[in-house]
């Protein structure tokens, strides 16, 4: 087994958001800014690593008709954890971001990844596996939030980026995420098609 | 006076903060099964039918057992384990009433546990302050009825958007996801015109 495929291969070849197309809620809802951005990253990754990390420890034992309420409660434990912590520690954050950090539970990408990789695979490959699909995941909303929040507030991690320049508020909302979105897919398929033409 | 404050949440809930248009929830299932008008309808019922109930059992839960016995902070994995078990309950009924339904829609239906729009209702049931309100349950059953209907509005006019793009010559490179977000887009701009609404 190649550990570096493992962990390379969900940032761009099986990126969850760009290649397979899941976890899209999150991803709209949470690219306004930036730092929503770098903040939701962490949190949605901490829950994929450490519950791949146990999924991949406790596979040997679920019985398989059970296996998607057990894989649920792993992972809704630990998203209770990120709840509970970014309320104590960032109250800020924790406003911003919203339901969006209990709706971490229902992340398509999370339980896709307990299911069809931590669930067949070993603790390291696991561990791997669910952070490069974190990294993968946290770069697509990064680059879609960084798109966002200049087009729309004209300001990145709360520095004015061009004095001046008048933004349009509609980036910010839902139909700048769905238009952005869009147009970054749209780049992808033109350069996956170029390069194989 | 109380019949207004209902007719004001269906509004707020199904066009002016409609779940996927403006809150950018429940998007797999919007992109996923808006392929054909009847899935789409049926899709649309199912999750009305899953969120109404959805709301109800997770408000008794979570009024009635979490916050007499102080484990509230228990709700996210409360609130999962009650979706999980109804949608089980609707597939098995769907599977006995319309075996038709049951085919077309397929692989969505145990999908709709994992739709982020059913869990959503349940916890903006409680951050709209539901839980303590005079009348709460019915409020929060309207809201969730309410999300429902957004929901299958917006599905279903995707789906009919969607069957005529067939039609249309897309550039090869814009075909399937990225055509379908930019529609998205564009409806989501339609329905901000909503938000001016004065009610």
């Amino acid at each position: 087994m190649n550990y570096w495929h493992e962990f390379v291969k969900g940032i761009w070849e099986r990126n969850p958001i760009l290649v397979i197309g899941i976890g899209l809620c999150p991803t709209l809802a949470t690219s306004s800014s930036v730092s929503n951005a770098l903040w939701m990253t962490l949190a949605a990754t901490f829950v994929l690593v450490f519950s791949n990390i146990i999924i991949s420890l406790i596979k040997g034992i679920v019985p398989p008709h059970l296996r998607i309420p057990i894989f649920i409660s792993v992972i809704a434990t630990f998203v209770t954890v990120v709840d509970l912590t970014l309320n104590a520690f960032q109250p800020e954050v924790y406003k911003s971001l919203g339901i969006f950090i209990p709706l971490i539970v229902v992340n398509c990408i999370i339980l896709g990844r307990a299911e069809e990789f931590a669930s067949k695979n070993g603790l390291v490959a696991s561990t791997l596996d669910g952070l490069g699909m974190g990294l993968g995941f946290g770069l697509t909303l990064t680059v879609l939030a960084f798109f966002r929040e200049m087009l729309g507030a004209n300001k990145l991690l709360g520095l004015t980026v061009i004095p001046g320049f008048e933004p349009s508020s509609m980036m910010i909302i839902a139909p700048g995420a769905f238009i952005t979105l869009g147009f970054m897919l749209w780049g992808m398929n033109a350069y996956n098609s170029r390069k194989k033409g | 006076m109380e019949l207004k404050v209902f007719f004001m949440i269906l509004i707020g809930t199904i066009l002016i903060n409609n779940y996927v248009l403006s809150q950018m929830l429940g998007l797999c299932p919007f992109l996923g099964v808006s392929k054909k008008l009847d899935s789409a309808v049926g899709m649309g019922l199912a999750v009305i039918f899953v969120m109404t109930l959805a709301s109800f059992f997770t408000f008794i839960v979570y009024k009635f057992v979490l916050v007499p016995f102080g484990i509230t902070f228990m709700s996210t994995i409360a609130f999962i384990l009650i979706i999980a078990a109804l949608v089980q309950f609707v597939e098995m009924v769907i599977e006995k009433i319309s075996p038709v339904l049951y085919n077309a829609l397929g692989i969505f239906l145990p999908l709709i546990t994992t739709n982020c729009a059913v869990l959503g209702v349940a916890v903006l049931n409680l951050k709209s302050g539901f839980i303590t309100a005079e009348m709460g349950l019915l409020k929060a059953v309207v809201q969730g009825f309410g999300a429902g209907v957004g929901f299958t509005l917006a599905l279903v006019i995707m789906a009919g958007i969607r069957e005529r793009l067939e039609l249309a010559p897309i550039s090869k490179n814009l075909q399937g996801l990225p055509i379908n977000f930019i529609i998205a887009g564009l409806m989501a701009l339609a329905f901000l015109g909503f938000s001016g609404m004065k009610i």
